[in-house]
């Protein structure tokens, strides 16, 4: 470690971009000789504390090999001591290519990344070696230490800081500034030429259609993929887990909505009499894109026939409820990787990101993404950003088809066992269980809990429009489980018998709020008022780093119409016509938010947990495992 | 008598809906009784005492949870002792006043001798009415008068002099004052709405369910004045009559959002007054209302919106209510919620043991306890829940309350 500070501000631009804030990261800026680098360091120190301490990122995907070669470390990888020994312009052909990728991506850095290089080409392999050793500091430590060069071996590891500075030698302070002077020099030199030597054209080229690429898919990817995914997440991993969640579409920015309808392939006009706190979520009229779509069947070419079919099967709510279109979406992927042969003059790995990109925003047009979807879909580009280059097509797609069977069965069929024996666990003998709408998980420890002679009865609660608890009543009934079917102005009537109330979610969000079912915080709120314990039962792939602490201001709407007309009650028609009423709004809102302190606890295949150890499986849990 | 078990089968039958015409009728009902009832030279409050009780008890027992029924029998009851008080004061004080036309018919009674008996009566009122420790402790060494409880005596003793006059005197005033009490029932709307202004603001957010006409007319006289307010409705599951309010909010220009009743969670956090109706205030503060209300009401608390229930006075009950939810409530049709065609299989009673797997709950009311109610506005002002039963005492006799429920349980 104390290696490292030294050439910390030669390597400064690229703190930024890796997103890291380790207290050395603050230290640099007051050694640093650069005034670029040390604004670039001063913007990484400001970013929150919270950011994981550099313990958390031992290099998962680089193998010893560089350890014994570490002249060919590529430059841009997210790893930061990678990036201090920043390899000659000679760089081995396979990682070029993710060189070029990952310069792209930091658009204006290329400049930085050469003298970079330059100075990064004079360490010693030892040295390489040393740094990427995972290591704790303390920002007093870093600030003493700062001048320590070549004292690697010794230094690593060791306790108190006052005891190394002193036997800085003037040998070694002179190294320093040496190796100072030289980066100053080449940085000089960098921005003198704008785009110097060898290396610096290498990115150049490649930065255009990244960031095309990048910028399209998250535009595209509606109010619910706050995290669309770019081809090169794989780089920024380090970021990602630091930076915040990419601003959801706003619908209320006439400009952004603009340009969205001008790529749509859904033709939606907008609903009418919207409601005024809603401006910002998309509503268009229902019942209009269905057929149009259906007419352009043959058209589409760009789309892939199979998300198609998962598409209008969102659009026409055939396919509902976080798991089921989840499978959906990555089952009509895994049918576009098999069809797909890569293109001439392209590589794999960003022309099927943008492929998939493109089918994902056709899919938001249908119906917005939920987070597990997001969630699925930042895992797939992962995978195939961080495909080997050398593969060939073939082996690529096998592996990526075989990478969403594993994501399918791990994250959410097996997942859903481990919820299941969790959750039945909390179930005894004459219990009368509540649950509300018809979560799958729920319906599954129910099934479950009936299976080995568990003797509990079941109140379903159901509301308007969808009525899903309906079919969670007649499956229920089917299997021979005692129900009681009510709807959810009754559930204060119920709950007086209720000894457990069993929810599913869409989403749970890193402050513990679980965003639901619209319905599910009033079920949730009238339980804690009869002080029953509700348990949300939720596969940690929904898990979300975003934050809500309200149900408006991201949302979904649902149709307006299915409001006004009440199914099977034909004599209820008071507001046929109702659109021709400048005053009146229908609201069909599709979830809500349910504060964390109505949850007890959390069901899911990590274990029960309190609604305030999300943070925690994000954190800790979920990105790795997401990302692997 | 045909009125009463014509009455009595519409209420066991369910036809009259809301309290407002359940109590209405309930009181034109009794007044025919009160004209029908044959006076008896002695006795004669209680005479009509007997016989409105002995209606009431029928009319209770036809639709035990309509509150507004067994209200306004003792309402009546109230009314007759009170009169009878009043007039054995006047006939105490020598004011005989000779009535010219004793037919039942209370129509053509109008003028003098009825009003002065009203005002003797308020005057009665205002010495009998409150119960306080100090009344109670200037009642106690009175030597011969009788407490009102036993009122009847008191007729019976100071009303020798002339008894057939005060007897026809009683009748009438007794009928006009259940006129007085009808007219109340009618126009408490327009008392209720004239507050409105002193509630609602400009620009408010206010969010109600289901549909109230005190609600609404309360909305239409804020919408007159002036103020310009956004309505959300929660449509209110299974009735839907979220829907019909809606429509007549629109109607007089009021900008309505029509929400479902699952997002009242959702929206609660952006409205500044929840205003509804209620079927019944019990004596403790606590509300019974439509299906749905308690899970409002506990949400309004959550986020501090202001809970206000509008109220007529005839559905202020002076119960205290036991187990509300369970005992004051009514179980509609399953078919509210469910197609029976679709799930008649389900609910099959010969299968599994003569039990079906089976059962469907619709509940007609929710019970929304005192603590959660900020305000009550009913025609006499607003009110704190805490201070409901001090406003209850006022229009009932202490001892219908107990007395009824005795010899109602007893037959």
């Amino acid at each position: 470690m104390d290696l490292r500070r030294p050439n910390r501000p030669v390597i400064g631009p690229k703190v930024r971009q890796v997103g890291f804030v380790t207290p050395d990261s603050a230290a640099a800026t007051s050694s640093s000789s650069i005034p670029a680098v040390s604004a670039a360091a001063a913007t990484s120190a400001g970013s929150p504390p919270s950011s994981l301490s550099p313990v958390m990122i031992p290099p998962p995907r680089h193998p010893s090999t560089e350890m014994s070669n570490p002249h060919f470390h590529p430059v841009g990888s997210y790893n930061p001591s990678e990036q201090i020994l920043g390899s000659p312009p000679a760089l081995s052909p396979s990682r070029s290519s993710r060189f070029d990728a990952d310069g792209s991506d930091f658009g204006g850095d290329d400049d930085e990344s050469v003298a970079l290089s330059g100075v990064g080409g004079g360490m010693t392999p030892k040295s390489s070696l040393l740094m990427r050793q995972p290591v704790t500091k303390t920002a007093p430590l870093v600030s003493e230490t700062h001048k320590r060069d070549s004292n690697v071996s010794k230094g690593k590891g060791d306790g108190p800081s006052a005891a190394p500075k002193e036997k800085l030698t003037k040998a070694e302070r002179r190294a320093t500034q040496e190796a100072q002077r030289a980066a100053k020099a080449a940085a000089k030199e960098a921005a003198a030429a704008g785009g110097a030597p060898s290396v610096s054209k290498q990115p150049k080229p490649a930065t255009k259609p990244a960031t095309q690429q990048k910028k399209d898919v998250p535009s595209g990817s509606g109010p619910l993929q706050p995290l669309a995914p770019s081809g090169s997440i794989e780089k920024k991993q380090g970021k990602k887990e630091v930076a915040a969640p990419h601003p959801r579409m706003q619908f209320d920015d006439m400009t952004k909505v603009g340009k969205l309808k001008k790529r749509a392939v859904v033709n939606q006009s907008e609903a009418r009499n919207r409601v005024e706190l809603f401006r910002h979520l998309p509503q268009y009229e229902h019942g209009t894109q269905l057929p149009d779509l259906e007419l352009k069947f043959f058209q589409l070419d760009l789309i892939h026939p199979s998300v198609y079919q998962v598409g209008l099967q969102f659009l026409s709510d055939k396919i509902s409820g976080g798991n089921a279109r989840c499978i959906a979406m990555l089952l009509a992927f895994k049918e576009v990787i098999q069809d797909y042969t890569t293109p001439p003059e392209k590589t794999l790995t960003r022309d099927l990101g943008a492929k998939v990109g493109s089918c994902v925003s056709f899919l938001i047009e249908c119906r917005p993404l939920s987070v597990s979807m997001g969630n699925a879909i930042r895992f797939l580009k992962n995978r195939i950003s961080s495909l080997p280059h050398n593969l060939s097509d073939k082996e690529a797609k096998s592996r990526l088809q075989s990478d969403i069977d594993r994501f399918i069965n791990e994250k959410i069929i097996i997942a859903s066992k481990a919820i299941v024996e969790h959750g039945v666990s909390k179930i005894r003998d004459g219990d009368v269980l509540l649950t509300y709408g018809s979560p799958s998980v729920v319906e599954s420890i129910f099934a479950y809990a009936h299976g080995i002679k568990k003797n509990f009865r079941v109140v379903v609660v159901d509301s308007r429009p969808k009525h899903e608890g309906q079919g969670l009543l007649r499956r229920l009934v089917e299997r021979g489980i005692h129900c009681t079917y009510t709807h959810l102005n009754a559930v204060s009537y119920v709950m007086h018998e209720v000894t457990r109330v069993f929810l599913g979610a869409s989403s749970v969000l890193s402050n513990g709020t679980v965003y639901s079912r619209v319905g599910t915080a009033c079920v949730a709120m009238v339980a804690h008022a009869f002080r029953v314990p509700v348990l949300v039962c939720c596969e940690a792939y929904k898990f979300h780093e975003r934050v809500q602490l309200d149900s408006i201001c991201s949302n979904e709407l649902g149709d307006p119409d299915a409001i006004s007309k009440v199914s099977g009650r034909k004599n209820l028609n008071y507001l046929d016509g109702w659109a021709q009423n400048e005053n009146i709004q229908l609201l069909n809102l599709k979830y809500d938010a349910t504060p964390s302190d109505y949850v007890s606890v959390l069901v899911t295949e990590q274990g029960m947990l309190p609604p305030t150890s999300v943070p925690v499986i994000i954190r800790e849990y979920g990105i790795e495992r997401l990302w692997t | 008598m045909p009125d009463v078990s014509d009455f009595i089968l519409k209420l066991q039958r369910r036809r009259i809906e809301g309290s407002h015409a359940t109590a209405r009728q309930t009181a034109e009902l009794l007044r025919s009784v009160v004209s029908q009832t044959r006076m008896p030279y002695t006795n004669q409050a209680a005479a009509l005492l007997d016989a409105v009780r002995a209606v009431g008890e029928q009319l209770i027992a036809a639709n035990p949870v309509e509150l507004a029924v067994g209200n306004i029998v003792r309402r009546v009851l109230h009314i007759i002792r009170e009169e009878d008080l009043s007039s054995s004061a006047v006939s105490f004080e020598g004011l005989m006043i000779s009535e010219k036309s004793d037919d039942e018919d209370d129509a053509d009674h109008k003028g003098g001798p009825v009003l002065s008996a009203a005002a003797v009566a308020a005057a009665a009122r205002s010495t009998l009415r409150p119960r306080s420790l100090q009344t109670l402790l200037e009642d106690g060494p009175l030597p011969a008068a009788p407490s009102k409880s036993s009122s009847a005596g008191d007729s019976e003793g100071k009303s020798k002099s002339d008894k057939s006059a005060v007897g026809k005197r009683l009748k009438h005033s007794v009928i006009e004052a259940i006129n007085l009490l009808i007219e109340e029932i009618d126009d408490c709307y327009e008392d209720i709405s004239e507050q409105a202004v002193e509630h609602i603001h400009q620009n408010e957010v206010i969010l109600t369910l289901g549909r109230s006409k005190t609600v609404k007319e309360f909305l239409y006289a804020a919408k007159q004045k002036n103020r310009s307010f956004r309505v959300f409705v929660a449509e209110g599951a299974p009735r839907y009559q979220g829907h019909v309010l809606a429509k007549e909010l629109i109607q007089k220009g009021l900008e309505t959002t029509v929400i479902t009743d699952s997002a009242i969670f959702a929206m609660i956090s952006r409205v500044n007054m929840v205003i509804v109706g209620a079927h019944a205030i019990m004596a403790n503060g606590g509300v019974i209302a439509p299906v749905g209300m308690n899970m409002l009401a506990l949400a309004a608390q959550r986020h501090a919106v202001p809970f206000v229930v509008v109220a007529g006075s005839h559905k202020l009950c002076p119960l205290y209510p036991h187990n509300p939810e369970v005992l004051l409530n009514e179980l509609k049709s399953p078919s509210d919620l469910i197609d029976f065609g679709e799930f008649s299989d389900c609910m099959d009673f010969g299968a599994h043991g003569g039990a079906p797997l089976m059962h469907v709950v619709n509940p007609t009311f929710d019970y929304v306890p005192p603590n959660l109610v900020s305000l009550f506005i009913t025609d006499t002002g607003g009110h704190n829940a805490a201070h409901m039963y001090k406003l209850i005492a006022d229009y009932y006799s202490a001892d219908d309350l107990v007395i009824k429920r005795k010899s109602t349980s007893s037959n």
